[in-house]
C-alpha cells in the first residue's frame, strides 16, 4: 500500500486529473442538488410565494453570528466547538500557504495566507473538535439514540484531510511525499463527497435558514432563533 | 435506548388496522411520500446532522426524564426516518408506535424549528406521518369523530342548525337581563364583524358565547353571527392532517361571511381554529392571503381597548400570569398584544421563563387534547415542565386565550395541585369593564 502511494505517476495522478475531477464534481455536484431542490420546492405550494429576502437574511444574521440564537445561548459549549471547528476547517483549506502555492504554481493567482504557525494550531483544532464530536456522540444520550455508523463515516471524512496535513507537514509516520499524496486524495474524497452526503449541510443550510426564516419571519411574524 | 410506553388502547387505531393489510398501508405511504411531499420532506431529512440542538427544546423530552424517544429528532427517527429506511414496508405494530408517537407525544408546538441550526420543520415531518396515518384512517377515535363531525355538520359536536339557532336565542334572551335590549344578531347582512364561535360554546361553555355577546353589545360593534351551518370555528380535522376537511370547514367560514356581506371575520379565544383560517386552510384553498380580515380574539380585544371602545373599571389584583398559546404566538407574534391587553386588566403580571415566542406548549395542543381521554395521561405527563413553569410564577391567575390551553391547564393544575384558576381574556374583560347606566336595565 504503501509503495503504491510512493509511486511518482500516483501523486502526478492526484495532483492533476483527479484534482480536477474533484473540483468538477464538487461544483457541479451543488449546483446539481440546487437546481433540483429549487425545481421540487416548485411543487409546494408554501415556499416560493412566502419568500422573503428581509427574514431570510435576518435568519441567517441570527444563525451565523455566534451566539445569535437562543439555541446557542442554551448550548454555549457546543456552539464553541462548532464555531471553531468551522472557521478553522474553511480557514486552513483556503489559507494555507502550501494550498496557495498550488493554485499559484497552476495558474499564477495568490491570495493572503496565514501564518505557518496559526495554520497548524488551527488544523490541531479541527483534529480537537472531531474528536470532541465523536465523543458527544458516542456519550450523550439523545445524540447516541439518533447516530448511525454514516455520521461517523463523514466525520471521519473531514478528520483524514486534516490529519494526513498535519503529519505530512510534521514529516511524521510516513515519508513527506507519500503523507502528501495520501493526504491530498483524502481532501479530493472529502470534496466530492460534500454534494452528496450529509456534507452538503454546508449548502443546504442556506435553502432551509431561507424558507423557515421566511415561513417564521413573513407568516407566522415570530422569531426563527 | 427502548421505546417503552405503557399500553394504550384506542379503538380509532386498533380497529381500523385489524381492517387493514400492510399492502394498503404502503400505498398510503407511497401516496403521500410520491405524491404529496416533496423537496422539504426530502431536504429537511437530508440535513439534519443528528446534532441534538433541538433536544432540550422539547417539554415533552423535560417532562420524561430526559428520555431520548420523546426528544423531536428522536421522534423523527422513529417515525419518517424509519419509514424512509424500511422503504414503506412497514407493519402495522409500526403504523401503532407512528401514531402513538405522533398523535400523543408531539404537539406540533415547532417550538424545536426555533432550535434547529438549519431550520429544519421538525413538526412539517411529524405532521407528514399523520397524515399516513389518516390516510389509512388509524387516527385516535376522538378526533375522527370530531372530524366526522365536522364533515356532516360544519362544526365539532354533532350540533343541528335549529339548535344553533335555538341556543342563540336563549342566549340573547338570558343577556338581556344584564345588558338592556342585548341583541345577537343572526344572518345580518352588511354588518362589520361576522362573529364565529367554539362549538363548545354553544353546548358546554354558553357563558363564555354570552360574555362575548356582552362585549359586542357594550362596545357598540356591529356584529352577526351566522344563520347557517358554519358558526363554529373549530377545525379538528387539522389535527389528523385531514386537508380536504380542513380546506371545507374553511371555506364554508369564508363563504357565509362573503354571503352576508361583512368586512371583516373575528373569532374566539382559540388556537388551531386561528391557524387555519389565517393561513393553513387559506393556503389549501389556494389563496395567498386571507380574502378578507380573520381577527383573533386577542386582536379584536388589543383593538377594542386601544380604541377606547371598552373601558376597564378595575383591575385583577391578585398575581397573574400569561400561558402564549403557540397557535397565536408562535404561529403569527400576538404575543405583544397579549401582554397589552392583560397589563390593562391586571395589576401584577409574573412572566413565565420562557416566555413570548420561545414558551413552552400547555402539552394539550395539535390534537392531543383532542385525542380523548385514552391519551389524558399522555399529555398530563408531558405537561410537567409547563406546571413547574407556573407553579414557580407564584400567579394565582394563569391566563389562556386558547379553548386548548384552558382545558389543559386546568387538567394540570388538577393532578400537580397547582393551585391556580385558569382564564380567558373574554371572562375577565366581561366581568372588568365598565358598563354604561343607559345600558344597565
Amino acid at each position: 500500500m504503501e509503495q503504491f502511494f510512493k509511486d511518482p505517476s500516483i501523486y502526478t495522478f492526484v495532483r492533476g486529473p483527479l484534482l480536477w475531477l474533484a473540483f468538477l464534481v464538487f461544483f457541479l455536484g451543488i449546483f446539481y442538488r440546487i437546481a433540483t431542490t429549487l425545481r421540487e420546492a416548485k411543487k409546494e405550494k408554501i415556499v416560493y410565494p412566502y419568500l422573503s429576502l428581509r427574514y431570510t437574511l435576518r435568519s441567517l444574521f441570527r444563525w451565523l453570528i455566534p451566539y445569535g440564537s437562543i439555541s446557542m445561548r442554551r448550548h454555549p459549549w457546543f456552539t464553541a466547538i462548532t464555531f471553531l471547528f468551522h472557521i478553522c476547517l474553511i480557514a486552513v483549506s483556503l489559507f494555507l500557504v502550501a494550498h496557495v502555492e498550488l493554485w499559484y504554481e497552476s495558474w499564477e493567482i495568490r491570495w493572503w495566507t496565514l501564518p505557518v504557525s496559526l495554520a497548524d494550531g488551527m488544523t490541531l483544532i479541527v483534529i480537537f473538535c472531531i474528536i470532541l464530536l465523536i465523543l458527544r456522540r458516542l456519550f450523550q444520550s439523545d445524540i447516541r439514540f439518533l447516530t448511525s455508523s454514516s455520521d461517523y463515516l463523514v466525520l471521519t471524512l473531514v478528520a483524514l484531510p486534516f490529519i494526513t496535513g498535519f503529519f505530512a507537514h510534521h514529516e511524521l509516520v510516513l515519508e513527506y511525499k507519500t503523507m502528501l499524496t495520501i493526504h491530498m486524495l483524502s481532501g479530493e474524497i472529502m470534496l466530492m463527497a460534500i454534494p452528496f452526503t450529509k456534507l452538503s449541510h454546508m449548502f443546504m443550510f442556506f435553502l432551509t435558514r431561507a424558507h423557515t426564516g421566511s415561513e417564521f419571519g413573513a407568516v407566522r411574524h415570530s422569531r426563527d432563533f | 435506548m427502548e421505546f417503552k410506553r405503557k399500553p394504550v388502547t384506542d379503538i380509532g387505531i386498533d380497529e381500523t388496522l385489524k381492517r387493514f393489510d400492510e399492502d394498503k398501508i404502503k400505498r398510503a405511504i407511497d401516496w403521500v411520500l410520491n405524491r404529496e411531499a416533496s423537496a422539504r420532506l426530502k431536504v429537511f431529512v437530508e440535513t439534519c446532522m443528528r446534532c441534538g440542538m433541538c433536544t432540550t427544546s422539547c417539554h415533552h423530552y423535560l417532562s420524561h426524564d430526559q428520555d431520548p424517544t420523546y426528544a423531536p429528532a428522536g421522534k423523527v427517527k422513529q417515525t419518517i426516518w424509519d419509514i424512509l429506511n424500511k422503504k414503506g414496508n412497514v407493519t402495522k405494530e409500526d403504523i401503532k408506535k407512528y401514531a402513538r408517537i405522533v398523535f400523543s407525544e408531539c404537539n406540533l408546538c415547532r417550538r424545536c424549528v426555533q432550535f434547529c441550526p438549519f431550520g429544519i420543520d421538525i413538526a412539517y415531518l411529524l405532521s407528514v406521518v399523520r397524515r399516513i396515518c389518516c390516510l389509512i384512517g388509524a387516527v385516535p377515535q376522538y378526533i375522527q369523530d370530531q372530524a366526522l363531525s365536522h364533515m356532516q355538520t360544519t362544526n365539532m359536536l354533532w350540533f343541528r342548525q335549529d339548535e344553533w339557532l335555538d341556543t342563540v336565542q336563549w342566549l340573547e334572551d338570558e343577556l338581556k337581563a344584564e345588558i338592556k335590549d342585548a341583541k345577537i344578531p343572526v344572518g345580518k347582512k352588511n354588518a362589520e364583524v361576522l362573529y364565529l364561535a367554539h362549538g363548545l360554546e354553544a353546548k358546554y361553555m354558553t357563558g363564555l358565547l354570552t360574555n362575548m355577546a356582552k362585549i359586542m353589545n357594550v362596545a357598540k360593534i356591529d356584529w352577526t353571527v351566522p344563520d347557517t351551518d358554519g358558526w363554529d370555528y373549530t377545525n379538528k380535522a387539522f389535527y389528523a392532517c385531514d386537508f380536504e376537511t380542513m380546506g371545507k370547514i374553511v371555506k364554508t367560514h369564508y363563504e357565509v361571511a362573503f354571503r352576508l356581506n361583512v368586512k371583516k371575520i373575528v373569532m374566539g379565544e382559540c388556537g388551531h381554529a386561528f391557524r387555519t383560517g389565517i393561513y393553513e386552510g387559506v393556503r389549501y384553498l389556494g389563496w395567498k392571503e386571507s380574502p378578507i380580515p380573520y381577527i383573533h380574539g386577542v386582536h379584536f380585544f388589543y383593538e377594542l381597548l386601544k380604541e377606547g371602545r371598552i373601558k376597564i373599571a378595575k383591575k385583577i389584583e391578585e398575581p397573574v400570569t400569561i400561558q402564549d398559546p403557540c397557535n397565536i404566538v408562535r404561529y403569527r407574534g400576538m404575543g405583544k398584544m397579549l401582554r397589552y391587553i392583560v397589563s390593562q386588566l391586571c395589576e401584577n403580571i409574573i412572566e413565565m421563563t420562557p416566555k413570548d415566542d420561545h414558551n413552552y406548549c400547555c402539552s394539550a395542543g395539535g390534537g392531543m387534547i383532542d385525542a380523548g381521554p385514552a391519551w389524558k395521561s399522555a399529555r398530563i405527563e408531558g405537561g410537567k415542565i409547563k406546571a413547574e413553569q407556573i407553579k414557580d410564577t407564584g400567579a394565582k391567575i394563569v391566563i389562556a386565550p386558547c379553548h386548548t390551553c384552558h382545558k389543559g391547564i386546568e387538567d394540570l393544575n388538577e393532578y400537580y395541585k397547582m393551585g391556580v384558576h385558569v382564564k380567558f381574556l373574554t371572562d375577565i374583560i366581561a366581568d372588568l369593564m365598565e358598563i354604561p347606566e343607559e345600558m344597565k336595565p
